[in-house]
């Protein structure tokens, strides 16, 4: 491979330039939170004097804590239910190799060509009927179903590779399907499934279009759904809107910075098998 | 794509084996149908009877279809989402194989990781919270501004979601900044995989930076550009949450993408037979721009 000094560099550069806008508008929003709430900001100045009372001030008229209460009560429903679900689904193709799996992974997987958009309308009155309307089932229901195509996919991708002499001694030493699923299988499947789990943890917290029609109240969505009640509330406070969007980011950047291994391999590999 | 082998099965054991098998694929299915294709089925019905979500519901036939590619603001919405194809999938994956061929020296090593990470970060922050982050960027006393007046284009200067000419363009590149960090690290891994003889061959063949790219780079990373031509396509025409808190489709119609039309026309002004109409022309767009991607990647395997 051919690296001269002078490409060598060249590249360090546009790296670095890449990196500066990435970061860029990170740093202007908490440049912008910082500053006084009432006065309007102006974009690269570091406050002389920095706010930190504006997250404060965000958190509490923003009853940031009941919505992150309120989230993660729809992460801690949709994504034990959805890695379970996607799980037996995967054993089922993967391993038992079920009479008809192909069309059963063929079906699942045009679901992943499925905008949220052209399913929207009709889970409205779905919700409706159900009786789920504004609440945070309507949201954890479909999710669940959305999720399912590539969690499917995901587990038998893993549970595919694993050498089938592994589940065949076990049946021979007299292992039922259940034992050898428990004491064979799962141990092997933990870092496919911590991978879906964070990538389901992700795609649930920062869910918009879901939360944002099907639950009325603002404060009974996910935080990211919750993002244009911050908009509407702080219309008039460029550093308020900022600093509560900054509370609704931190959790997932502090989940991908401990994760960040698993997260970048997960996002790549998925991204690949898809 | 594995190819699945004969299954192999005890004799005898097999029936209650395949009872069990469906068994477990039970759930999965039963959400995936009850709240997949269930929805779906009840949005093509929806799609050809005229109904406000309350009263009597009337057929209409294809007339919400008519409808879709006749009126000009849906059509409009639909040219905006493929302008938005640009932004979404050419400048990312472009930038992206330009900084992976260019960094691929720094593969290893801290600075390398780090640069890793931080190119990451906008996949994981909510496109919703991109949206309103880039519209501070964009405001009149924002970054942009201010940057260009700092190097003397203080000319150019306007609030920039505000304006006509460049709204679309702005929100487009907003999917740009989400994206191009996800292009370049799975380039860069693509990169990485393709065999290293193939370069010294292509060196001892006295081939310039240009061939080498062409010869070897592209055609190597033919499947992650597939992946994501694929992610980015779809992410385009199906742009929702950053147009919502940047600019709700405005100034006008200006950035009006399929996604909004479709919340406005369901829940604002309730005709659930048109809005139902786009989603499934929506779905068809997609699957009609994924085919031939798809099929190209394959061709290209053979």
């Amino acid at each position: 491979m051919r690296t001269g000094p002078l490409e060598r560099w060249s590249g360090r550069a546009l790296l670095a330039a890449a990196l500066v806008l990435t970061v860029l508008p990170l740093i202007t929003m908490v440049s912008a939170a910082l500053q006084p709430a009432d006065v309007n900001p102006t974009g690269l100045a570091w406050p002389t004097d920095p706010q930190w009372g504006n997250f404060v001030t965000a958190f509490e008229t923003g009853h940031v804590g009941r919505l992150m209460t309120s989230s993660l009560l729809i992460v801690a429903v949709v994504v034990p239910v959805s890695l379970l679900a996607a799980t037996l689904a995967g054993y089922a193709l993967g391993v038992l190799r079920v009479r008809g799996g192909g069309a059963v992974l063929i079906f699942l997987v045009l679901g992943l060509t499925i905008p949220f958009e052209s399913l929207i309308i009709p889970l409205y009155y779905q919700a409706q009927t159900l009786g789920t309307l504004n609440t945070r089932w309507a949201v954890i229901l479909p999710l669940i179903g959305l999720f399912m195509p590539f969690g499917v996919f995901w587990m038998r991708a893993h549970f595919v590779n694993v050498p089938r002499e592994l589940s065949e001694a076990a049946r021979v030493d007299g292992a039922g399907v259940w034992q050898e699923f428990r004491r064979v299988q799962l141990p092997l499947a933990l870092p496919a499934l911590s991978a879906l789990a964070i990538l389901y943890f992700l795609w649930t917290w920062n869910q918009f279009l879901l939360p944002v029609v099907l639950i009325d109240n603002p404060l009974e969505r996910t935080a990211a759904g919750a993002l244009t009640f911050f908009q509407g509330q702080y219309s008039l406070s460029i550093p308020l809107l900022n600093a509560g969007a900054l509370i609704v980011i931190i959790p997932v950047i502090i989940v991908f910075l401990v994760f960040q291994r698993q997260f970048v391999r997960a996002l790549l590999s998925g991204a690949v098998k898809s | 794509m594995t190819v699945t082998p004969p299954p192999r099965r005890l004799p005898g054991r097999r029936p209650a084996g395949a009872a069990r098998g469906w068994l477990l694929l039970l759930p999965a299915l039963g959400a995936y149908v009850g709240f997949v294709v269930w929805p779906l089925g009840m949005g093509v019905q929806y799609s050809f009877y005229d109904w406000n979500g309350v009263g009597q519901a009337t057929w209409v036939g294809l007339e919400n279809y008519v409808t879709v590619f006749s009126d000009p603001e849906l059509r409009g919405a639909i040219g905006n989402a493929f302008v938005l194809l640009l932004f979404f999938t050419v400048i990312p994956v472009g930038t992206g194989l330009v900084l992976a061929t260019l960094i691929r020296s720094l593969r290893s090593g801290a600075f390398s990781r780090a640069s890793q990470t931080i190119l990451f970060l906008p996949q994981v922050v909510p496109l919703a919270a991109a949206g309103i982050a880039w519209s501070w960027m964009y405001a009149q006393t924002g970054a942009v501004n201010e940057v260009l007046s700092a190097v003397g284009l203080g000319g150019l200067t306007r609030p920039w979601l505000a304006d006509y000419d460049t709204a679309l363009p702005a929100v487009g590149l907003i999917g740009s900044w989400v994206l191009t960090g996800l292009c370049t690290v799975l380039l860069l891994t693509g990169i990485s995989k393709i065999d290293r003889s193939l370069y010294e061959a292509a060196r001892i063949d006295g081939a310039g930076w240009w061939r080498e790219f062409f010869t070897i780079t592209l055609p190597g990373l033919r499947q992650e550009i597939a992946v994501l031509v694929t992610l980015s396509v779809i992410a385009a025409l199906s742009t929702f949450d950053i147009i919502y808190t940047s600019t709700q489709g405005g100034p006008g119609r200006s950035t009006l993408v399929p996604g909004i039309s479709i919340y406005r026309i369901g829940f604002t002004q309730s005709d659930v037979g048109l809005a139902s109409a786009f989603g499934i022309v929506l779905m068809v767009l997609v699957i009609a721009c994924i085919l031939p991607i798809q099929r190209l990647a394959r061709a290209g395997e053979r």
